[in-house]
This record gives structure tokens, C-alpha cells and sequence, in this order.
């Protein structure tokens, strides 16, 4: 049903709000009750002064009456049912249930925002609690110190009398460890603290450089046009760490030579023409692959192609770059899925890896990732090549690929991927125990 | 005559409180801290219980737990691990290696006792 018949029940139900008889509006309005029955059931349309006097009637804009207040709801709704496949809801009646229903329809997609909401709190603080060293350790000291607490006071408080020497000790023992209770719960507020602030306060060095160029969108103008790295490192880099400020220094100077080599203007042209392709760019330009990817993902947010995600690992999987996309998360903390093409390429050096990928668990739509494994080294005779891996992830636009999507997580801490064969650790998030869950 | 046990536990202050109260009850209590000898500590004399700790110095509980368990001298011994790592999985993990029974810290006296007692009666 269309959003434009709904006004009379957009009338029912304000009226029943406010609490007012039909008879009583219809009255107020000098209509008949029936007449105003119609009207509410959508069987008579309303429209000019009659509108306008029942809009007065009802204390609202009389647009609200006729366009409905629910552009965006049904827009909400849409999502809710888009993120769930084969949902089975009735698209085609989205404007009609949003108009009947309005407050089931806002419940709908208030639920559907706040599950949203809910999902990105459980993989950060999942995240955080599998992989943060730190945080783990915390909770651990914080625990075993609570534990030797509770022990001791109820040794002292339960019946059957202490020796008066092992009392003092007990006691001596509450006290140093409520001591120690007490530095760790401030270490560990202060570094939750300090999570919320700049990386370069918290973050291991690899985390501060992520931070700058996150804070930058990825794109930095004044290497674009052609500044000194070691003087951009310097003003970018001022709050950092001094490991920090060095691989910065690193990450940057790589940035220009990538600049230098495929200048921004032209690789926006040729983007605009075929997309986010690193291949394409390989072809055009005469580069290297891993180029190529890093090129497209420091281009401006603007740039045709849309926002390009980046990891880059070294030979034994560290990543050492890390830009994730919306749909398309990675990890703060290494422990990455071994699914991801990322790692595969660096069994298979110079071959440019292309995967259709989909995010377990998630609804969100494929993305197109491509991997290579080259040398990060100039080569050296009698010298095996350090190799370091890319992987460019684009979210896939335009027509659907018929290639069937590889399903893979973030980390298997927060995947819920069953009868994974590269699982590592057991999920978070329910699924199978044992040996099948594992 | 008592019952021997063996407690592996890095943490000093926890050491004391479940000594404490096992000696109360008329356990013979053992300690040790560091879990690279704890094996070779466990092939000297052999407990009538282990309370193990999960995360030791040098090498895990788990660790511990499997190649006691790899032991036909030690393959039956009842073994009580103590975890700040409460989580189901990590209960899964405990079972895996073939632990007797499980408690989470900070857990109460009372029922540390209640499990050690029966550990210990199962053993007789």
C-alpha cells in the first residue's frame, strides 16, 4: 500500500494517543463518525480544509498526517532486512507495516540498531580481552590478588578461632594485598583510560603509526605534493614514541616513494576508469603490485574508487599495516584469520591473489580482496629475499560477481565460523564445543 | 596417617590462606612455585592430591596436567586446577588435559574444601 493512502491511519493513530474518542473528533472536526471511521481505515481520502482542521485537532504539522514521519524508519527498516539474508521480509510492504505498525516498526528497527551497536562493543572488548597482553595480565593480577583477599578475610571471619600469630599475618596479608588491589585496579583504569586518547599514549609503536594515518583518513596532501617524508614524519610524528617516530619515519618515506611513482592525479584518472583494481594500475603505470595496493589505499576518501582497506604482514604474519574498512574489520592485536588471503600469498611469492570475500557472521555485503607476496628486500646475491605479504580489500560494488564469496572472520576469538579448518582457539560466540567447535 | 597435598601456586598470599586452612583440616601441605620442576618435583614423591595452579611461572598448568596425565605413575592422580580464567572454554581446556575438577578464583573456603575433601576420599 502506498505511503500516500496511509494518512488515515497516521490519524488513528495519533488520535489514540492523545487519548481522544472517534466520536469526539469527529464531532470537533463536524464530521460524522462514521465518515471519520473511513478515513481512519484509509477507505476515504482526506485532503484540504478537513485535513488541516484535524491537524489542528491532533497538534501536528498536517504533513505529518499525509507524508507520515516515517521516511526514516522505513529507511531503518530496509537496513534491518537487507543485513539478514533470505529474511523473508515483505520489502514491497515496508510502507504499509511502518504506517499500521508504526510502534512495532520502531521497536524493529531500534532493536536492529542497538544489536548493531551491541555486535561492535562484543568485538572490540573480545578482541581486546583475547589478544591485549596487557589487559589479559591485569585481570589475571587483579583476580589472584582478590582471590588471596577473599581467602584470608574469611579465614579470619569464619568460627573456629586463629592463633594470634597467624592473625597478624593474615592481616599483614589483607593489607598488602589490598595495597596491590589498589595499584592494579589504577594501572588498569588508567590504561582503559588511555585507550579512549591517541594511540601514541597506549599503543604499541605499529598502533601509533596506524593512529596517524587513521587520523588522516589515510591520504597525506603534503606528500602528495612532494614534501620532505622526514619533515612530515617530524610534524606528524611530534606526540609519538621514539620507536614510533622511527617507523613512521619508515611508513612515510614508502608513502612518497609510492607518490612519486604513480602521482595522485593520474591514478585518480585511472581509477575513475577501472575501479579499484590494483592490476589495472600494474598495467598502466609499469609498478608492482604491492604498490599498487598501497596507492589505492592512500588515495583521498573522495577518490571514485571508493575507500580501500589495507593489510600488509612480513614473512612470519605480523602485520605491519593495518587499514580496516567498515565491513571489513582487523584486528588491533595480531591473531588474524588465516584465512584471509593475506596469508596464503605468502606461500605463493609473486602471484596476485584475487578472492571474493564475506565476513562470518556478519551481513554485510562481499568485498574483493587481492593479495600478493614480494620482496621487501633489494635482492642480494646468495641471499634468500624477506618477503612481506599485501592485501587490498575494496567493498564490491555494482553488480553482483557470480564467484561464490569465501567466508572469513576477524579473529577466531570472534568468528563464529563452525567446522573451521583454521581455527585456532575456541570462539566466544557460542557454536560447537569440543573438538568440532575448536 | 594424613593425607599429603600438593599445592603448585606462584601467588605467596594464596599459598598461605589454602595452606592454612588444609593444614586445619589435618592435610599435609606441600608447596611449590616454579612450573618447570613441578613435573620433576611431582616423580620424587607422588601426593595423594594436586592443586594446580594455570598460569605458573615457566610452563602452564595445562602443560603440567598433560604429561602428568602421559604418566601411568601419575595418570590417576587427583588433580584440582585453580584458574583465574573462569571462562567455559577454559573449563573445556582443564578437561581436555584431564584434570579431576575445576575452580575458578577467587573461589570461596569453603567449597575449596568441600572439593578437596572429596578429591582426597576418592583417592583412599
Amino acid at each position: 500500500m502506498p505511503r500516500d493512502t496511509l494518512t488515515g491511519s497516521r490519524i488513528r493513530e495519533r488520535r489514540i494517543i492523545l487519548g481522544l474518542k472517534q466520536a469526539d473528533l469527529a464531532r470537533d472536526a463536524g464530521i460524522s463518525a462514521s465518515y471519520l471511521n473511513l478515513i481512519e481505515h484509509n477507505r476515504r481520502r482526506i485532503g484540504g480544509k478537513l485535513l488541516l482542521d484535524i491537524a489542528g485537532l491532533l497538534g501536528v504539522e498536517p504533513a505529518i498526517l499525509t507524508e507520515g514521519a516515517e521516511a526514516a524508519l522505513i529507511a531503518a527498516l530496509r537496513e534491518a532486512a537487507g543485513q539478514v539474508r533470505d529474511s523473508g521480509a515483505e520489502l514491497d510492504r515496508v510502507d504499509e507495516f511502518a504506517g499500521r505498525f508504526p510502534g512495532w516498526a520502531r521497536l524493529l528497527a531500534d532493536a536492529r540498531a542497538r544489536i548493531d551497536r551491541l555486535e561492535r562493543t562484543v568485538e572490540t572488548l573480545s578482541d581486546r580481552l583475547a589478544h591485549d597482553p596487557h589487559l589479559a595480565d591485569a585481570l589475571h593480577e587483579i583476580l589472584s590478588t582478590v582471590t588471596a583477599i577473599r581467602s584470608t578475610a574469611s579465614i579470619l571471619v569464619e568460627p573456629g578461632g586463629v592463633d594470634p600469630d597467624w592473625q597478624r599475618r593474615f592481616h599483614r596479608n589483607i593489607h598488602e594485598d589490598s595495597a596491590r588491589l589498589a595499584d592494579s585496579s589504577r594501572s588498569l583504569v588508567a590504561y582503559l583510560e588511555a585507550e579512549g586518547k591517541a594511540a601514541a599514549e597506549s599503543g604499541t609503536p605499529q598502533e601509533e603509526v596506524d593512529a596517524v594515518f587513521e587520523a588522516h583518513d589515510h591520504h597525506l596532501p603534503a606528500l602528495e605534493a612532494g614534501a620532505d617524508p622526514a619533515e612530515v614524519a617530524t610534524e606528524l610524528g611530534a606526540a609519538l614514541t621514539p620507536i614510533g617516530q622511527v617507523l613512521l619515519g619508515r611508513t612515510l618515506r614508502r608513502y612518497a616513494e609510492d607518490a612519486r611513482a604513480l602521482p595522485l592525479g593520474a591514478v585518480l584518472e585511472a581509477v575513475a576508469e577501472t575501479g579499484p583494481d590494483p592490476l589495472a594500475l600494474v598495467q598502466r603505470f609499469g609498478t608492482d603490485p604491492a604498490r599498487a595496493m598501497r596507492r589505492l589505499a592512500t588515495l583521498p576518501p573522495d577518490a571514485p574508487c571508493g575507500v580501500v582497506g589495507l593489510a600488509v604482514c612480513d614473512a612470519s604474519g605480523a602485520l605491519t599495516f593495518r587499514k580496516p574498512l567498515p565491513d571489513f574489520p582487523i584486528p588491533r592485536f595480531g591473531a588474524d584469520c588465516p584465512l584471509w588471503p593475506l596469508f596464503p600469498a605468502l606461500s605463493r611469492p609473486m602471484t596476485v591473489l584475487s578472492r571474493r570475500l564475506r565476513s562470518a557472521g556478519r551481513e554485510t555485503g562481499a568485498v574483493r580482496a587481492y593479495a600478493v607476496a614480494q620482496p621487501a628486500t633489494p635482492p642480494e646475491a646468495n641471499r634468500d629475499p624477506v618477503f612481506e605479504a599485501h592485501m587490498m580489500i575494496a567493498p564490491e560494488h555494482g553488480t553482483r560477481s557470480g564467484e561464490p564469496a569465501e567466508e572469513v572472520g576477524v579473529a577466531c576469538r570472534i568468528c563464529p565460523r563452525t567446522r573451521c579448518p583454521a581455527r585456532r582457539e575456541p570462539s566466544l560466540l557460542g557454536g560447537p564445543v569440543g573438538e568440532e567447535g575448536f | 596417617m594424613s593425607k599429603h597435598v600438593l599445592l603448585i601456586e606462584d601467588e605467596p598470599n594464596i599459598i598461605e590462606a589454602i595452606s592454612f586452612i588444609l593444614t586445619r583440616e589435618g592435610l599435609r601441605v606441600e608447596t611449590h612455585t616454579d612450573g618447570t620442576t613441578a613435573n620433576a618435583r611431582l616423580r620424587e614423591r607422588q601426593p595423594d592430591l594436586l592443586i594446580l595452579d594455570v598460569m605458573l611461572p615457566g610452563k602452564s598448568g595445562y602443560d603440567i596436567l598433560r604429561e602428568l596425565r602421559e604418566e601411568a605413575a601419575t595418570a590417576n592422580l587427583p588433580v584440582l586446577m585453580l584458574t583465574a580464567r573462569g571462562q567455559t572454554r577454559d573449563r573445556e581446556m582443564a578437561e581436555r588435559a584431564g584434570v579431576s575438577a575445576f575452580m575458578s578464583k577467587p573461589f570461596s573456603n569453603a567449597e575449596m574444601l568441600e572439593m578437596v575433601r572429596s578429591l582426597v576420599t576418592s583417592r583412599a
